[in-house]
């Protein structure tokens, strides 16, 4: 057998760094972007807790503004691209395979790759912190601040184009990856109508990823453009339009919101129907319900924009097609009671989460519908009523939701349990922190305080629940401290979860904990939407494993790294000397013609 | 001890309601029935203190108001309702020995009707909306006052074309009179609120965009304003007051503005003009009547009858003035104007004559 350039021999149960960098396996890479993720969570949460400390008091003096604008913005982009999304994929990597019953993603290498390209990305954006200061124009990088007449001081928003790039590039290509997975890899008897649910949002999030990224894209180049090359795409003095960003960003920045959502919704789909013992309620309708929101997705952008001066018009337009959403989640929210109506739950913590997780993301909705109104949104709009709003969303709707699929699938990726002691107190702290944190920045919002701002005076009813706030955003700190306990304890354990500990009914469950590397020894028939629950109760034994059958995996690849890299010089280039992209291309161009090249046994 | 009271079906299964189970239910809606109180209780509040989103001194905040009443009760039913069913649920349904979990697949008819729940919601909401919505982006009635305001990182100016004024973050205005604030920026987006009063409109370079309200309630105190956009290092700093007067109070307001500058008396004021007159300062500002007539900076023609400095950040006293003038910077991060490296006894001076300027 001829060995290439970038193949390396393949060793069954390889350990040792090289073996996880030369990686193409879906497991250890779903592995390496929830601990890559982990690390950048903590840090957005060390963020977070910089910034709450600043705002304890009136006129606090922890930070100063300049300091305090790069930790918000970096804290938005932080929890966004590098924590909230990834820890996504993390679970995409790790469960599509083994729930539609294949044995790795349609393209392991391309896996690899999309890996490597999001660390580049997530270390070049937090690296500007060291080298000239952070992107301080907030995530959403509003035109004309982010230009290069009102941000010449330092490459900040440089960071935050590039950054923001590359991992772009990084995100479509694993949505790509797992749209064919799931659409072409499929089980025998998997049909389209019998994918769980996890997998149907996977879907909906990977075709939102495929049609908003392109968007950014675009905008993103033009204000690289603008900063770099003197174009004038959003400079109003050259005929540019600042509002033309606004609406290139929100294209893209509503679509990511259900992005950063859907996977939780697809989380707590499969985790509250095995922990009530009961099939999901509705299947179809909860599907349907994500495709809505998804299409609706798109036609809701310029609800961030209300305050622009749009015209009559459009502002009822994009009310009308807001509110609409809020059709398909009540569904949604109505499907998931009535998944635990007549059940006899089991209250693991991974359930603890899930429940939550219907209870805070609902009052994330209905805040949601309220702004959905345009005049409510003149006077909600930018203050700490749309902060509440988010966070109920994204914490108490994305994170519990990952953190309910962290405590449910941990026996499955370690065969180890976590600690469920250490895990309701995990939980507890986490929910009473985050409510104490995010509730009272409702008030906050009706009293009038306005966003991102470093400071403000006592005397405006804002100081209490301030500083209620920031109490509370500790107590979350304290939650995660005990997770990461219970996370290492459970590190030291036996593996005694076995194949099935929950009595789950999907397909990840019909196989060891943890997974071989081939993920099935034999590929699963599917015969019902609830596969193993229907295997149970026909008494249908697993099918026999066949003696020295040979199982052909991709074999590991130093190329996806090396191409990684020449992204990163790419980027690394444009902030410093078009010679370095120069380098960089040089590498991209080698690394795909030693790719091509390279065999795939 | 089940004592059955109806036998409602659902999947083909009897329910059977518990005498425990009802008391537990019942304690579950009192508990949240309470929660939802006490957070409406903490709302209203709020709603009390002075930047407070839910006023009604203004006909645009108050239009608003009354939809947001319309809203909030929406709100506090849809969460008073899934936040009871979820603990309810929790706690009627929770693992039991003996207890067999419904195998049930759905039920057409329920999820009908919850999906018609928040069409009728959000019909409920969406049409008083629009009727607002159609009310505040129509145009301002024709015997409105007109102002234009200029969002200038990180203050505000104010220019009244009726009568040729302009002045700087603090915005007076007359009772029972329309107004309409045309919104400009100088650099970046800004956006003009002034919670009690009206909804906010951004202020976007190359945009001409609009508001109108008629103030209605005439108070001493300002109406306390703020930039609600992100704007750069010192958004949190930018700030202004409203004043809304009685039109007799308003129109005499306007003949002081009006009015040149003061002529500088003897001494520490006369001392204070020539510094004014001879340094940096002309570069950036006006001083009307006087050859001070730069655009850069707010006008300071009447500057000593402000309340506020700095955009707000501060009452108008001569410590703040000293310390505004010994280094704008270390006062409001990233402050246009520079440190000026003023002595400690030309900032009396110019201390002396700027608080002069009433």
């Amino acid at each position: 057998m001829a060995t290439a350039a970038g193949t390396v021999p393949q060793i069954e149960e390889a350990g040792g760094v090289w073996s996880w960098v030369t990686t193409v396996d879906h497991k250890r890479i779903g592995a390496l972007y929830g601990l890559t993720a982990l690390i950048f969570f903590l840090l957005g949460g060390v963020e977070a807790l910089l910034v709450r400390t600043q705002l304890a008091t009136p006129n606090g003096q922890v930070l100063d503004a300049d300091l305090y604008n790069q930790l918000f913005t970096m804290h938005a982009l932080t929890m966004i691209f590098l924590a909230i999304m990834p820890l996504g994929v993390a679970f995409f990597n790790y469960f599509v395979p083994l729930m539609v019953g294949a044995r790795d993603v349609a393209f392991p290498r391309l896996n690899a790759l999309s890996y490597w390209i999001f660390l580049s990305g997530g270390v070049l954006l937090t690296s500007s912190f060291f080298l000239g200061g952070a992107p301080d124009g907030g995530w959403f990088g509003y035109a004309p601040l982010s230009s290069e007449e009102f941000a010449t001081t330092s490459k900040a928003m440089d960071f935050y184009v590039v950054g923001l790039l590359i991992l772009g590039i990084s995100s479509l290509m694993g949505a790509l990856n797992f749209a064919v997975t799931i659409i072409n890899m499929r089980a025998p008897g998997m049909t389209m109508m019998r994918l769980p649910v996890y997998i149907w949002m996977t879907l909906i999030t990977a075709f939102l990823l495929i049609l908003s990224l392109p968007v950014l894209t675009v905008a993103l180049i033009q204000l690289l453009f603008d900063r770099n090359f003197t174009t004038n795409f959003f400079t109003p003095q050259a005929g540019g339009d600042p509002i033309l960003w606004q609406h290139l960003f929100w294209i893209f920045g509503h679509p990511e919101v259900y992005i950063l959502i859907l996977p939780s919704f697809g989380i707590v789909s499969e985790v509250l129907p095995v922990f009530s013992r009961k099939p999901l309620f509705g299947y179809a309708a909860i599907v349907f319900a994500g495709v809505s929101i998804a299409v609706l997705g798109f036609v809701v952008w310029s609800h961030h924009m209300f305050t622009t001066g749009l015209a009559t018009v459009p502002q009822i337009a994009f009310s009308a097609s807001t509110m609409g959403i809020a059709i398909p989640t009540g569904i949604k929210v109505f499907n998931w009671l009535g998944t635990m109506y007549g059940g006899n739950i089991r209250f693991t913590t991974a359930m603890y989460y899930a429940v939550a997780f219907i209870a805070m993301f609902t009052i994330g909705g209905i805040s949601g519908v309220m702004h959905a109104s345009p005049p409510v949104d003149a006077q909600q709009q930018d203050t700490y009523f749309i902060v509440a709003h988010i966070h109920y969303v994204l914490f108490g709707g994305a994170i519990m939701g990952i953190l309910a699929g962290v405590y449910y699938w941990f026996p499955k990726m370690t065969g180890r349990f976590l600690d469920e002691g250490l895990g309701k107190l995990n939980f507890w702290l986490v929910f009473i922190g985050m409510n104490l944190t995010f509730f009272p920045m409702h008030f906050l919002g009706i009293a009038g305080m306005p966003r991102r701002i470093y400071t403000y005076d006592s005397g405006l009813g804002w100081d209490t629940w301030n500083l209620v706030a920031t109490i509370g955003s500790y107590t979350i700190a304290l939650g995660m401290l005990v997770f990461l306990v219970a996370f290492f304890r459970a590190m030291r354990q036996e593996k005694t979860a076995g194949d099935n500990p929950w009595d789950a009914a999907t397909l990840e469950w019909a196989t060891s904990s943890p997974p071989p590397e081939h993920d099935f020894d034999v590929v699963p028939v599917v015969r019902d939407r609830d596969p193993l629950w229907y295997d149970r109760d026909h008494n249908i034994e697993p099918p026999e494993v066949p003696e020295h059958q040979h199982i052909h995996m991709p074999p590991p690849s130093y190329i996806p790294v090396v191409l990684a890299l020449g992204v990163l010089l790419l980027g690394v280039g444009v902030l410093s000397h078009l010679a370095v992209t120069a380098l960089g291309v040089v590498v991209i161009l080698y690394s795909i013609w030693a790719w091509a090249l390279e065999p795939t046994d | 001890m089940s004592c059955a009271l109806s036998q409602p079906t659902l999947g083909g299964q009897i329910l059977r309601f518990t005498a425990r189970g009802l008391f537990l239910t019942g304690g579950v809606l009192l508990f949240v029935l309470a929660l939802t109180w006490l957070l409406y209780v903490i709302f209203i509040d709020s709603a009390g203190e002075p930047m407070n989103q839910l006023g009604n001194e203004g006909t645009d905040a108050a239009d608003i108001t009354s939809l947001y009443n319309v809203v909030f009760w929406m709100a506090g039913a849809v969460f008073f309702a899934i936040m009871a069913i979820t603990l309810v649920f929790s706690i009627m349904f929770r693992e039991r020995p003996g207890r067999e979990a419904l195998q049930i697949h759905g039920n057409s008819r329920l999820e009908i009707m919850w999906t018609l729940i928040p069409v009728i919601i959000v019909a409920a909401i969406a049409i008083p909306s629009f009727e607002v919505i159609a009310a505040r982006t129509g145009d301002a009635p024709d015997d409105a006052l007109q102002v234009i305001a200029t969002g200038h990182q990180w203050w505000f100016e104010f220019e009244y074309p009726e009568y040729g004024l302009v002045t700087a973050n603090e915005l007076y205005v007359p009772a029972d009179r329309p107004v309409e604030v045309l919104l400009h920026s100088e650099d970046v987006i800004h956006s003009f609120w002034v919670p009690r009063l009206a909804g906010k409109v951004d202020m976007v370079p190359g945009h001409e965009n609009r508001l109108f309200f008629t103030p209605t309630v005439v108070q001493e105190e300002a109406y306390y304003a703020q930039c609600a956009e992100f704007c750069g290092l010192s958004h949190a700093n930018m700030r202004f007051r409203v004043f809304v007067r009685e039109q007799a109070d308003f129109d005499q307001w306007v003949q002081a503005q009006l009015a040149d500058a003061a002529e500088p008396a003897e001494g520490l004021v006369a001392e204070g003009a020539q510094i004014f007159a001879t340094s940096a300062c002309v570069g950036c500002h006006t001083i009307r009547g006087t050859a001070a007539q730069a655009q850069v900076g707010p006008d300071l023609t009447h500057v000593g009858s402000r309340t506020t400095l700095a955009s707000a950040m501060m009452a108008n006293t001569p410590e703040n003035m000293a310390r505004w003038l010994l280094d704008p910077p270390a006062v409001k991060p990233g402050s246009k104007m520079p440190d000026l490296d003023l002595t400690d006894d030309q900032v009396a001076k110019l201390v002396a004559y700027l608080e002069s300027l009433e």
